[in-house]
């Protein structure tokens, strides 16, 4: 923009050049159209090909017709697939694993974060660097000497711990509270100073800073957090692999994967139906609330 | 309130002092106990267990016996551990160079259109990334169905012979690679775009005025003022496609002929189902190197960064 106006004065050459900044910009915005539908399609598809399929019957996905679309839509897999006890299981279990992950997640980390970021300690500088660390070892790492530990425990205790739902409880948050507790202490360290001065002179506690001062204004943090932690408990699916077989202790995904997929048999519209409905809750959480979404996501790497 | 603080102020000096030193303790007492539990998840559940997997390594199958090196000697005589190698390293760094591009170029794109239309766009990029990973391969694994491929289908009709996605290596592993950038590459679309949004408006305009074509002010001004996010980003892409599991796991469980495993589904492979503890924590503990390193840098670009700001 500043560069056509500064021209404009020079007389009519810059008036061409005027005219072909305006036409390259138009140019680039269409450029930019075009390309951002053809990777809309390309990021869409799967996703809409599972809706698709699941409004198909076993027939029609059997026949030799146009598998982009629906000739003969019916919801008959969907009001299978709910109607099912075991599937609904698959459901209780994933929303109470999510549910008590989410709150202990959230209550341990923003006590945790408060303490680090505002309150110092003999080496908590080491163990803020420690929490970010620990987020960055993966799952994959960790299953082999937890189930060896758990198993070990049973041993010792008589406690079974392997193949029961509510174990994940202990599992996931080796992957949520040092993510939560990392973004949480940047959110808590941006609250200028000024605040909690005022509120310890006006003589409250540190619980009174905490839950008066720092959990409202960085509510729009711990909302982030929050979704965060509840996309990355429902989601997991090594954990739950690992640690639970029987049918009524699994967690949607692995539910989807290990029961509707029976030896070579493939039962594709009730498979994409489970597929889209275990996918549903995270997906509605991020209609809602996307910006928190996305600036859960770049806090991440970005606050330190 | 202001009675309290007004009381406060005229107790002496000295009592002042101590009580200021005590509060200072219980200061940090209490900020201990607040990170306590913290502590506690984290020594439990993760420094100890990942200890614990190094002892595990040096054991033999019935974890009896201390083995020393034993298992390692064992992995490296195999064929399959160091095709899992391969594969590992290739999908990992294919993976997350395909994504930064992906990421990079459409991030331009957004950037270029209007500013109130892209949340809309952004919001629908974003969508491969919510979605729960296994649920999506699930998708993945129907559009490359041996006989009902939807892809195979358009290449029919476009005159074009079906391929054979997930039954041949080299597909496979390419089958692979796509579904994770698919997964992966909105991520890096977001965090490049934050970048790109802070990157000044003057510096395009000088760069314009001295008559940079698009092309250089992308590679003269953006990439530069860029370089910090795109490097903590690839890192940490690079940690996480290293670890992956759910993909392949569901897409081809390592198949055809262990073609395709990467540690982390070798190390299931082995561990879980093969009831061999030992060999599969072994196996994960050969991630552990490019995972230190990974997380070395991004801890060094993490306080650069904290430097300029």
């Amino acid at each position: 923009m500043t560069t056509a106006t500064a021209q404009i004065g020079t007389g009519e050459r810059s008036a061409v050049r005027y005219g072909s900044i305006a036409r390259g910009r138009k140019r680039t915005l269409y450029w930019s159209y075009f390309f951002l539908i053809l990777f809309v399609i390309f990021f869409l598809m799967p996703p809409v090909y599972m809706f698709i399929t699941s409004l198909k019957t076993s027939a029609e996905i059997g026949a030799v017709t146009n598998p982009w679309w629906v000739y003969h839509p019916t919801l008959q897999n969907y009001i299978d697939l709910l109607s099912q006890a075991q599937f609904l299981t698959f459901f209780k279990n994933s929303a109470l694993v999510a549910v008590i992950v989410v709150s202990v997640t959230m209550v341990v980390s923003i006590m945790a974060a408060f303490s680090l970021a505002r309150m110092k300690f003999w080496g908590s500088g080491t163990l803020a660097t420690g929490v970010f660390l620990t987020y960055l070892i993966p799952e994959s790492l960790l299953f082999i000497p937890l189930f060896k530990i758990f198993a070990f425990i049973h041993d010792l205790t008589g406690i079974e711990l392997i193949n029961h739902w509510w174990v994940l409880v202990f599992l996931y948050p080796t992957l949520t509270v040092p993510f939560c507790t990392w973004i949480m202490i940047g959110y808590f360290a941006s609250i200028p100073k000024e605040l909690d001065e005022a509120a310890l002179i006006d003589g409250a506690g540190y619980i009174q800073i905490l839950t008066r001062v720092f959990i409202p204004v960085a509510l729009p943090g711990i909302i982030a957090a929050t979704i965060f932690c509840f996309t990355v408990s429902w989601a997991n699916f090594l954990y739950p692999l690992a640690f639970t077989t029987s049918a009524d202790q699994l967690v949607l995904p692995v539910g989807i994967v290990t029961t509707l997929i029976k030896g070579d048999v493939y039962n594709w519209g009730q498979i994409m139906t489970g597929a889209l409905l275990g996918a549903a809750p995270p997906l509605i959480i991020y209609a809602f609330l996307m910006d928190y979404y996305i600036a859960g996501l770049t806090a991440g790497a970005t606050k330190g | 309130m202001a009675d309290a603080v007004a009381r406060d102020l005229r107790i002496p000096v000295v009592r002042r002092r101590v009580g200021a030193r005590a509060l200072v303790s219980r200061k940090s007492m209490i900020a201990f106990f607040f990170a306590l539990p913290l502590i506690l998840i984290v020594l439990c559940l993760v420094v100890y267990p990942a200890f614990y997997s190094m002892h595990l390594a040096t054991l033999n199958k019935s974890m009896t016996k201390f083995v020393g090196f034993g298992n390692f000697e064992f992995l490296f005589k195999r064929n399959t551990f160091w095709m899992v190698v391969e594969q590992s390293v290739l999908f990992a760094v294919t993976a997350v160079i395909f994504k930064a591009v992906i990421g990079f170029v459409v991030a331009h794109f957004v950037h270029n259109i209007p500013l109130k239309g892209q949340r809309k766009w952004r919001g629908m990029l974003l969508i491969p990334w919510v979605i729960p990973p296994a649920m999506s391969t699930l998708a993945w694994l129907w559009l490359f169905d041996p006989s009902y491929s939807a892809f195979n289908w358009i290449l029919n009709h476009l005159g074009l012979a079906g391929i054979p996605w997930l039954g041949n290596p080299y597909w496979a592993r390419a089958g692979i690679i796509l579904v994770n950038v698919w997964v992966g590459s909105p991520f890096f679309m977001i965090m490049y775009l934050a970048a790109l949004k802070s990157v000044p408006e003057q510096l395009h305009e000088a760069a314009a005025i001295d008559g940079a074509n698009w092309f250089q002010k992308i590679w003269y001004v953006n990439l530069p003022m860029m370089r910090n996010i795109i490097q903590i980003t690839a890192l940490f892409s690079l940690i996480v496609t290293f670890a992956n599991f759910d993909i392949v796991k569901i897409l081809t469980n390592g198949g055809p002929v262990d073609q395709t495993h990467v540690f982390a589904t070798w190390a299931f492979t082995l561990g879980i189902w093969g009831n061999d503890i030992p060999l599969g924590a072994s196996v994960s503990l050969f991630m552990f190197p490019i995972l230190a390193v990974a997380a070395g840098l991004i801890l060094r670009n993490i306080r650069n960064r904290g430097n300029e700001a």
